[in-house]
């Protein structure tokens, strides 16, 4: 956006002032996400710059806290590498066996929010469906209601997940299945929410030339609609997998010494001493954040092409 | 007459009919399509929040401890004094609670509307084998303090099903020892306070991201495609990026050592020996937390911007108003939609906030969250279900104007 050639000289002031206003917001958004990642190669355990970082001294610079997110927790992590050192590192480093919880805990809940999502968005698109408003309402709340209310009552209801029928059975408290359950709910209005924006762009006429040419509803389905919805439902996935990956709280609440993943971690590490070990924790993170980040763009972009909402 | 009119589909039942039984078909369709994901969310979701509610108010272990005096006040209406009777009650509960070893979990129910009274119930408990009739003289003799009507007021409540006695903590309120409902001393009150800090500072976060998101949703609104697209990606890196990284980026920046403390000194703007308490502390927590919650309002206002026609403001400018008019009459008018959805969202996720006021908000930090986690922790259960359930009961209304106004489907994801 230019000012027009004959803007007063005030205006063009205004203007420089509005862009400085700009960038420096733009630097508070942006900052604080990337001064990590120059800081976990930091050679000492500062976490401030040093002067031989500062100066571009290669000395100021180390993989050290990479090497100690991998090897802390192994039973010998100076053993030469090879398959124990592996082996080794595969069941006792403390930070990999986070990122094999995360992982699990993630795809499982993901896998679980994105078939239950985009069933209930073919359904909340559909005319016919009653208490439409109420139902999504129902169906979006755990986006909205705050992490420790629903933990809370997570850690309630998982104590003994039977009672509500009237008898005793195990607990789900500290167990994978609990913690799926609970990343599920969690995730599960993303997945219906960009889904449902995907479908509100469909033409339905498509489906119906389907049937018209003698296509069962499955076969329409996974031949017509689910092409074109595609792109919606890998990226609510995406985001659904994205809050799993993210979420500390109900672990701290249902969640046990079995069920440590990064988030879980990262928090241990948080509130005792800050390591920059942590730093290059997060180094890592904000690299997985940028790619399910430009896999999102890339597929809403994609998306919307295919709709024709964009040329 | 009829007859004549009514059209047939080709296997000859009335059209009406048929179309009524296809309609309800794709009724059952569609209803059979949401089912498996409401069943779910029934069960994760709405079943846990209603134990909340449940925990909150339901205290039948103070019944089970106490079968006795339980009966005695069933049997007996609320102004009627503890009498032989009474005594005799609790001259035998005490004794099945040194037995059952119950006197603790029983003396803990009291304290937690009548502080102090702990040590009441394990002390009497231990010499109840020793009590003899007359109960009245044997219990008093023990300890005097049975007498305060404040403990029997305390014990009535707690031996119904159901009460309201954690609602009552939570409003930083007792029962005097006529019964009725007083606030407790001022020293003591703790919670009143909190929610009132906690939605003064959600307004105060709010505010602030308002003020940051207005400016630079309008910059991205209004520049080409390409570089929004480019000035988007600034906004949703920190979205996306794990909320825990963020948090410990803000403390690596803020803390004594950290970042901003050394530029400011390096700059000589500070003294190296009064370095800025930027962090652990409530500063810290609305510093981060404006900064975790900025992307929420930063993509609805830009929604609501991109679609705002320039030719508005060049028409109010043509006809005579300066810039300044012609934002604040013409501009600031048509962006409102998205100042009351994003402001409401962010304020909603502000009130419910937990992580980080736990990471970075130090002693003085804490909200309402923070305080619910406490006391789960601590096994007071009940007192922490009372204030998720009020503070849900807030976020419902807000949830519940939210949909209203900008329909909780439309939320932007980026």
């Amino acid at each position: 956006m230019k000012l027009p050639a004959h803007a007063e000289p005030s205006e063009r002031i205004w203007r420089w002032v509005y862009l400085t206003i700009c960038s420096c917001i733009f630097m508070f958004l942006v900052i604080p996400v990337l001064i990590v990642i120059p800081l976990s190669f930091n050679a000492e355990p500062y976490f401030s710059f040093t002067h031989k970082m500062l100066a571009l001294d290669p000395e100021g610079y180390s993989f050290r806290w990479y090497e100690l997110l991998v090897k802390f927790g192994m039973a010998q992590p100076d053993a030469p590498f090879g398959i124990e050192w592996l082996a080794d590192m595969w069941s006792n480093s403390t930070w990999f066996n986070a990122a094999k919880n995360s992982i699990l805990v993630g795809v499982c809940s993901t896998i679980l929010a994105t078939i239950l999502g985009t069933l209930a968005a073919l359904g909340l698109v559909r005319d016919e469906m009653p208490y439409k408003r109420f139902v999504t309402a129902i169906l979006l709340a755990p986006m909205i209601i705050p992490v420790v209310i629903i933990a809370t009552g997570l850690f309630f209801f998982y104590s003994n997940p039977c009672g509500i029928v009237g008898f005793e059975c195990g607990r789900l408290t500290s167990t994978f299945t609990g913690l799926v359950l609970a990343h599920t709910a969690l995730g599960v209005p993303f997945v219906v929410i960009t889904v449902k924006a995907t479908l509100t762009g469909f033409d339905s006429s498509l489906a119906r030339a389907a049937a018209s040419l003698g296509a069962s509803p499955i076969r329409t389905f996974f031949k017509v609609i689910m092409p074109l919805i595609l792109p919606g439902i890998i990226s609510g996935a995406l985001f659904a997998f994205a809050t799993s990956f993210d979420e500390v709280v109900t672990v701290l609440f249902v969640g046990g010494p079995q069920q440590i993943t990064i988030p879980r971690q990262m928090w241990g590490g948080l509130r005792e001493q800050v390591s920059p070990a942590i730093l290059a924790a997060a180094t890592l993170l904000i690299l997985v954040s940028v790619a399910l980040l430009a896999t999102v763009e890339v597929l809403r972009r994609r998306s919307e092409r295919l709709r024709g909402l964009r040329p | 007459m009829a007859a004549l009119l009514e059209v047939t589909t080709a296997d000859g039942r009335p059209l009406r009919v048929a179309l009524d039984a296809a309609r309800g078909r794709a009724r059952l369709r569609a209803m059979a399509l949401v089912a498996p994901l409401l069943i779910f969310i029934v069960i994760t979701f709405v079943v846990p929040i209603g134990q909340v509610l449940f925990r909150s108010i339901n205290n039948e272990g103070f019944a089970q401890t106490a079968p006795n005096l339980t009966a005695w006040f069933d049997a007996n209406p609320t102004n009627v004094a503890p009498d032989e009777t009474a005594y005799t009650a609790l001259a035998a509960d005490l004794e099945l609670m040194r037995r059952n070893r119950t006197a603790g979990a029983a003396g803990t129910r009291i304290n937690d509307v009548l502080p102090g009274s702990r040590s009441l119930f394990t002390s009497s408990a231990r010499a109840a084998a020793d009590f003899a009739a007359p109960f009245k003289d044997a219990v008093l003799a023990k300890d005097a303090r049975w007498a305060d009507p404040r403990v029997w007021h305390a014990m009535r409540t707690a031996s119904n099903r159901y009460s309201l006695d954690y609602y009552i903590i939570a409003a930083d309120r007792q029962r005097d020892a006529d019964g009725r409902i007083v606030s407790v001393p001022p020293e003591r009150r703790l919670y009143v306070g909190l929610f009132a800090k906690t939605l003064w500072q959600s307004a105060f976060i709010t505010l602030l991201c308002l003020a940051l998101a207005f400016p630079i949703a309008h910059l991205i609104a209004t520049v080409r495609q390409s570089t929004a697209n480019l000035l988007l990606i600034l906004v949703l890196l920190p979205f996306w990026t794990s909320l825990l990284v963020r948090t410990s980026s803000w403390i690596v920046l803020l803390q004594g050592q950290g970042v901003v403390n050394n530029v400011l000194v390096a700059m000589g703007l500070i003294d190296t020996d009064h370095r800025l308490k930027l962090i652990y502390n409530n500063v810290g927590t609305i510093i981060v937390m404006t900064h975790v919650l900025l992307p929420f309002i930063v993509l609805p206002l830009y929604s609501v911007m991109r679609m705002i026609n320039p030719a508005y403001v060049r028409a109010a400018r043509s006809l005579g108003a300066s810039s300044w008019t012609a934002f604040r009459r013409v501009y600031l008018p048509l962006t409102l939609p998205g100042v009351a959805a994003g402001s409401l969202l962010v304020f909603i996720l502000a009130v419910g906030y937990y992580i980080t006021p736990a990471l970075v908000g130090g002693a003085d930090g804490q909200l309402i969250s923070n305080m619910i986690q406490y006391h789960l922790g601590a096994s007071n259960w009940s007192l922490a279900a009372a204030l998720a359930f009020i503070l849900l009961a807030g976020v419902i209304v807000l949830y519940w104007i939210y949909d209203r106004l900008v329909g909780v489907d439309k939320l932007k994801l980026g």
